[in-house]
């Protein structure tokens, strides 16, 4: 047992360091430090310039540009991704659609789509929940119907992230409304620009338009867009949400986080407080947990013959959601009486802030954090996972 | 980076749960503790026979050369098993002291099994301060009262705090026959004593600036108790699932109730949490940077304290009224784990000194 990095890691992680230090581009890193959303300039140039070092996609295969990199060098690479703090890549193409595409799509739509991926070329976005339909999803009710060469989808999803953005949405949708409910669900990748697609915006309690509802009417989808077997749907779904919760931890971001609670906490004065220190300290503790038990997932990966996700990632999901929401009321709290006053996103720049500067996106990011232990798997929907696959229960 | 176990520490493993599952059945533990002493010297033979007395010693002292890791092992086997016996005392921070101090000639005979030691340090008016000593030495005579002093009672030699004439607190080994003592049971059906010396002359001076190796030894006795509160939270966090699979109410099993799914869901992560930071602590236990050492060591109790009250309270609660009886097992950890939670401060102490020292992350 040596819970240290071995020199060859060490390299590696100064590699990656020195990357970021010199290619994040000086305004999405003061927005990322700042807390204030990023647009989808920041985030698609980001992408291009991963995309040109070779680090756009580097869990999938080599031959679609993947890195073929160690799970510790995997840890690696996003944990100084976002301590640097750098732009996380938009899990929508990069770790769910592609991975589905590699595993269960054809060579045609490997070609197709996977490059523009990896560029940012399409942005994708994701149609699973619906309105009846969220820790529930199999009971998804968005109807696609075989004419010919064609389905012909009518339904609504909810809940997709920057929709409004998208390019390409991947969708469940139920082709056999006969079968077992699990059984009837095929994955059917749907052009955004389709006649009759509409996005509707939903305000989050932030203030943000982050999410939206997606609905379709009458949209016409070419069968060559079916990923994989009709009616295999959820097998593949499957596969796509055990793939989102081992990122989910975030050990990175909320060390990120702790440091600018603790300096801006140094300039308000508050780390005099010892009452304050503490709450810093326990978070802290807990986050040390977590990333010692994050370690511990990543290093048993190497032993792990099957691909199935490892039901051990949901603790991590469960403790990660519940630290970077810790992190956002401790920075709440610095905030002091002005984490008060409301400044709609939407506004310009060119308005003088409201007291200092920093503390304007702190109450909005803790509002907006509430959704972490929501999705991806409600906390709750964890902790049933957990008392089947590892209790037994 | 790895958390693999070496071919050997394997076998130690193996070894050592062999043993405890051979001859420390519950029904066998609470015979040894009734027994006059509390604790088992058939037992005590047989973990020197396996070499676990000289673990932390050279070879050429007697010992097999182990290192953190080693003890960690050993100690998540005591702590599923709910050893009695002095190795805490004896192995590893008499152990810790006396192989630092020159005191060679002492070590085979802890190793072999034939010497008892006790670190007789905390004071009746110290609480968690490690450098509160009043105790007083005078011309080779150690003059003051010791409190709480665990395995004291049984202990041959002491090795005990006291502060000289210039104010340093040096350490000094003395015969435990020539002091007052009285023995106790501990809550957690372990030992302690209260010791009083009067004028006891030393026998041998072991460090007359002594603060640093105690902090280093408490360090290394705080990871080795995080270890072992592990192996008591996994064993009491078994206990509970398995009751919640057999115990039935309402017609049905009570673990198909999803209020208490969840319930044993949180003492899994309580208690992975805690073997996290019992890792983190063996890690950094040989840290020569005190800071950082005392830092780190502190985050593991903190974590550690926290974990054990979680899962004892919880542990108690989900086994009803079964978990009130003393002839039931998982009481008897709640009650180890609560006791380890106070041994050297317990977990919002350690939050305190770690807040002060700045926290974890800058």
């Amino acid at each position: 047992m040596d819970l240290r990095f071995t020199p060859e890691e060490i390299a590696f992680r100064d590699e990656v360091r020195a990357f970021f230090r010199d290619n994040v581009p000086a305004k999405t890193r003061e927005k990322l430090i700042a807390g204030r959303p990023l647009d989808k300039d920041d985030i698609v140039t980001w992408q291009r310039i991963l995309n040109k070092r070779g680090w756009a996609v580097p869990n999938w295969p080599v031959e679609w540009g993947g890195q073929n990199w160690s799970p510790v060098q995997r840890y690696i690479f996003d944990e100084e991704m976002q301590l640097a703090p750098a732009p996380q890549p938009l899990p929508f193409g990069v770790s769910m659609v592609g991975p589905v595409i590699i595993a269960f799509g054809n060579e045609q739509q490997k070609k197709r789509f996977l490059p523009r991926i990896a560029n940012l070329d399409d942005w994708w976005c994701q149609g699973f929940s619906e309105p009846g339909a969220g820790s529930d999803l199999a009971s998804l009710k968005t109807r696609a119907e075989r004419k010919g060469d064609r389905y012909i989808v009518n339904g609504q999803k909810t809940w997709t992230t920057l929709a409004q953005y998208a390019d390409w949405i991947f969708c469940l949708c139920r082709t056999d409304p006969a079968a077992k409910k699990q059984e009837g669900i095929s994955f059917l990748l749907i052009d955004m620009k389709t006649p009759g697609i509409t996005v509707r915006p939903i305000v989050t309690i932030d203030g943000g338009r982050e999410v939206n509802e997606v609905f379709f009417d009458d949209v016409e989808v070419p069968v060559e867009n079916l990923v994989g077997e009709e009616n295999k749907g959820w097998t593949y779904a499957k596969f796509l949400l055990g793939n989102e919760r081992t990122g989910i931890a975030r050990v990175g971001l909320s060390k990120q986080r702790l440091r600018r609670v603790k300096a801006l906490a140094r300039e308000v004065g508050l780390m005099d407080d010892p009452r304050f220190r503490e709450k810093v300290a326990a978070v802290e503790v807990e986050l040390k947990a977590l990333e010692m038990t994050q370690l511990r997932v990543v290093a048993a990966e190497r032993h792990r013959k099957d691909k199935k996700p490892d039901p051990f990632s949901s603790i991590l999901k469960i403790k990660g959601s519940e630290i970077q929401q810790a992190t956002t009321e401790l920075a709440l709290e610095v905030a002091g009486p002005y984490a008060m006053p409301y400044v709609p996103p939407q506004e310009g720049r060119n308005e003088p802030p409201i007291g200092p500067e920093w503390a304007a996106p702190l109450a909005p990011t803790y509002f907006n954090w509430r959704k972490v232990s929501i999705y991806g798997g409600s906390n709750e929907i964890q902790r049933n996972i957990i008392a089947k696959a590892i209790l037994g229960l | 980076m790895d958390f693999d176990l070496t071919e050997e520490q394997r076998l130690l493993k193996e070894s050592v749960e062999r043993l405890l599952a051979d001859r420390y059945a519950f029904e066998q533990r609470q015979a040894y503790q009734k027994s006059p002493e509390g604790w088992s010297r058939e037992l005590w033979r047989a973990y020197a026979e396996l070499g676990l007395l000289g673990l932390p010693f050279a070879e050429e002292e007697g010992g097999v050369g182990g290192g953190p890791v080693e003890t960690m092992i050993v100690m998540e086997a005591f702590g599923r098993a709910l050893a009695l016996e002095p190795y805490l005392s004896t192995v590893v921070l008499c152990g810790g002291i006396l192989r630092r101090t020159g005191q060679k000639e002492l070590l085979p005979r802890i190793a072999d099994g034939s010497l008892l030691l006790a670190f007789a340090h905390g004071e009746p008016r110290s609480r968690w301060r490690l450098d509160h000593v009043e105790t007083q030495v005078e011309n080779g005579r150690v003059t003051g009262e010791k409190a709480v002093v665990l395995h004291g009672d049984s202990a041959e030699k002491l090795v005990v705090s006291a502060r000289d004439g210039k104010g340093r607190i040096g350490l000094y080994l003395v015969d435990a026959g020539a002091t007052a003592r009285r023995g106790y049971p501990t809550q957690d059906g372990q030992r302690a004593a209260e010791i009083r010396l009067d004028g006891t002359p030393v026998e041998a001076v072991l460090a007359e600036d002594g603060m640093p190796l105690i902090e280093r030894v408490v360090d290394e006795a705080i990871a080795a108790l995080a270890a072992e509160a592990v192996g008591a939270m996994t064993a009491l966090q078994e206990l509970t699932v398995d009751y919640l699979k057999t115990r039935k109410q309402f017609g049905v099993p009570i673990g198909t109730f999803q209020a208490l799914q969840h319930r044993a869901v949180d003492m899994l992560v309580a208690t992975e949490q805690a073997r996290s930071m019992a890792m983190f602590a063996t890690m950094m236990a040989g840290e020569e940077d005190a800071a950082e050492r005392r830092k780190a060591i502190a985050a593991a109790k903190v974590q550690v304290g926290r974990s054990a009250r979680f899962v004892g309270q919880q542990a108690i609660q989900l086994h009803g009224g079964i978990g009130m009886t003393a002839e039931y097992k998982g009481g008897h950890y709640f009650k180890r784990l609560t006791m380890i939670d106070q041994m050297f401060g317990p977990a919002d102490h350690h939050l305190e000194r770690l807040a002060e020292a700045g926290g974890l992350f800058d």
